[in-house]
């Protein structure tokens, strides 16, 4: 019997309820959520499709509460994962942060609109991406995905789901308004097919378990409630041991420890896909919606006889520096095109270091980039680049 | 001549639920906190429920550090969070008891919303309230507990605004179990945690404890003795009563008592109604739902 977690097939849906569907192949059961434009529609179906499959959908009454739920169903040995926009996700900070210190795997789907504030509830922006990296206090590590399609919030949600629970932290799923309200079609594969990751969890005996002494992997193996290991978990700095350690030594072991274990295993989380490098004078670098911009004004300008190629960042935290800096020194530009007024760009132009000019195309969010401003400023660079 | 470290006489009679490698605790000579931290101790061994089952979760405060000394499995969470964190928890792991440790501020000002909701789901966890009249952790500054005229650091000439009654507070919105204590009632309390831990549902155990070197000392209590003084003067047991006739009032008699015990379906309970199909359309839900004829 086809299991009803896993809906095999070929769909025509939206990102939202693609991004929902992923999360239920990925063994997501409980999900805490608060509505909010554009992101309601993932709520939404979670709440018809957790039932079906034995989990649990609840509506908390404000988003610091759903991330805060998130976090003890996650200790209590579920998946679980939220879906929010830009006020919510900003209401979701301080909880992430804990997320964060306590090394809590889970999943964070941002249906980023217009902001500041309340902004444009119904238009795209892509404008969070700094918030992403560093919207919670302190110094920590951070995966972000960026999906570009209805298919990919499926597949990058699956994906999110197996990073938090490998490398134990929220992973946040980058999405926007369009690609989150956008219908195309969706391809689910058989259930077998799909890779799914579980956290550890220790084997020892509970007197010799240390909750926060990291494996040769840099992540510790996670106890969860009802384990027998009778644990404590703190969002105060704590000790390997996990309890609090009031003092400059362990808050250098532990930061350090959450950094590094992101930082050593950055190969196998950065992904990106490369279109036309191989001859390419312009590159345009982009991610989410605003890769279907580039790769339209990539064809536009090769029909024109402009050398471009495309660099899709699927994870845009990390940051795949090392890449971008190989790039960087082979062309002649670098073209970001993103829904803000530099975001991303400020990364690129770090990572690129002076090798080529480095340019956004972007706007202050409620539309798509046209491939045309791309284009602009592809021939805009080549001039100045001669 | 040495006694072996295993001797009875050297183990705290609740060793095996402390983390006794962290004593000394955090909290002031003369605090209450200690006391009720007991109290829930020896509650939860009275339950007789399966050790490895039962998880504390906690926000910010003095009262929040009691996760951080009981040996279950628990949470030292962010402030005013551990209720939504708590309910994540338990709907995750539902045969787990989950018990909440809270102080007055942590639970009622800016926990104050998911409080309200966890009682209206009527979420199955045990919230203890050990409510000290102000913030005692950050050096004693006015919360929604604080007595209107009470002199804090944040209302150095008398607190001007009125505070919360939380048992009315809890009772208004669906708790299933509603009490009041102070630190003295110590077998009172444990008795009443002891039935709140196994009541299904939000139950709700508030705690009036001295804090001497936050609050006492700003308001004619300052030495440790001196409002457990005035709880034992003051204090007058009414069980059974609607909080409503029961008002936190520190001029008159201090009313405390097991106010409220009453059945409810939980969340868990009603999720699991609403999937089963059983149940009609609203307004109508009593109508069993009609399946179309075959």
């Amino acid at each position: 019997m086809a299991s009803k977690a896993v809906l095999t097939g070929t769909h025509f849906m939206n990102g939202d309820e693609a991004c929902a569907e992923g999360a239920l192949a990925a063994g997501c059961r409980f999900f805490a959520g608060y509505p909010i434009t554009p992101a309601t529609e993932v709520a939404e179906r979670m709440s018809r499709r957790l039932p079906q499959v034995g989990g649990m959908y609840i509506q908390m009454e404000d988003e610091i509460a759903s991330m805060a739920a998130l976090l003890g169903a996650s200790w209590g040995g579920k998946k679980a994962m939220t879906s929010t926009s830009g006020p919510g996700f900003s209401l979701m900070m301080e909880n992430l942060g804990l997320g964060i210190i306590t090394e809590t795997p889970c999943v964070v789907c941002n249906v980023q609109r217009g902001g500041p504030s309340t902004g444009l509830p119904t238009l795209v922006g892509q404008a969070d991406m700094m918030q992403a990296r560093w919207g919670s206090h302190g110094h920590y590590e951070i995966i972000a995905l960026c999906p570009s399609s209805p298919q990919e919030m499926f597949d990058f949600t699956i994906r999110a789901f197996n990073l938090s629970e490998r490398f134990r932290l929220p992973v946040l799923v980058m999405a926007d308004e369009v690609v989150g309200h956008m219908n195309e079609r969706v391809l689910i594969p058989e259930e077998g097919a799909i890779e799914v990751v579980e956290r550890k969890r220790p084997t020892c005996a509970p007197g010799q378990f240390l909750p926060y002494r990291p494996e040769a992997d840099g992540v510790a193996p996670m106890a969860c409630f009802g384990d027998g290991y009778r644990i404590h978990v703190t969002g105060l700095t704590h000790g390997e041991n996990g309890y609090p350690a009031m003092e400059d030594r362990a808050q250098e072991r532990m930061v350090n420890s959450l950094v590094n274990k992101i930082k050593m295993n950055r190969d196998a989380i950065i992904s990106y896909e490369t279109e036309y490098l191989d001859d390419a004078e312009v590159v345009l670098v982009a991610y989410g919606i605003s890769v279907r911009s580039a790769r339209r004004a990539l064809r536009m300008g090769r029909d024109r006889g402009l050398r471009l190629g495309l660099v899709k960042l699927n994870t845009v935290w990390p940051f795949p520096e090392e890449f971008i800096r190989g790039l960087a020194g082979r062309v002649r530009a670098l073209i970001m095109p993103e829904i803000n007024l530099g975001q991303m760009v400020l990364e690129l132009e770090r990572c690129a270091g002076g090798r080529c000019p480095v340019r956004l195309v972007g706007h202050a969010g409620g539309s798509i980039i046209r491939p045309g401003v791309i284009l602009s400023a592809v021939e805009d660079i080549r001039k100045e680049a001669v | 001549m040495n006694q072996p470290s295993t001797a009875p006489c050297m183990q705290h009679p609740q060793e095996e639920l402390l983390r006794s490698e962290r004593i000394p605790h955090i909290w002031c000579s003369g605090c209450g906190i200690g006391t009720v931290f007991s109290c829930v101790l020896a509650a939860i061994r009275k339950t007789g429920l399966p050790l490895d089952d039962v998880a504390m979760v906690s926000g910010i405060g003095c009262t929040g550090r009691m996760a951080g000394y009981i040996k279950v499995d628990s949470y030292h969470t962010t402030h005013g969070r551990a209720i939504p964190f708590a309910t994540g928890l338990k709907l995750a792991r539902p045969q787990g008891a989950v018990l909440v440790a809270s102080g007055d501020g942590d639970l009622i000002a800016i926990g104050g919303n998911h409080f309200i909701h966890a009682a209206r789901r009527n979420i199955d966890m045990t919230v203890i309230c050990v409510n000290n009249l102000n913030y005692g952790m950050t050096g004693g500054q006015q919360a929604p507990s604080t007595p209107f005229g009470a002199k804090t650091t944040t209302s150095p000439t008398g607190s001007p605004e009125e505070p919360f009654d939380f048992c009315q507070l809890a009772a208004a919105c669906g708790a299933v179990y509603v009490s009041r204590w102070t630190s003295i009632h110590i077998r009172r309390l444990t008795e009443s945690l002891t039935r709140a831990i196994l009541k299904p549902g939000f139950s709700f155990v508030e705690v009036l404890a001295a804090c001497p070197t936050a609050f006492g000392r700003r308001n004619r209590m300052r030495a440790a003795l001196d409002m457990i003084k005035f709880f034992h003067e003051r204090s007058v047991i009414k069980n059974n009563i609607d909080p409503r006739e029961a008002p936190l009032d520190f001029e008159g008699p201090l009313l405390v008592g097991d106010f409220i015990d009453r059945d409810r379906p939980t969340f868990s309970d009603n999720y699991a109604l609403v999937h089963s199909g059983q149940l009609g359309e609203w307004p109508d839900l009593e109508r069993q739902k009609h399946t179309s004829g075959q």
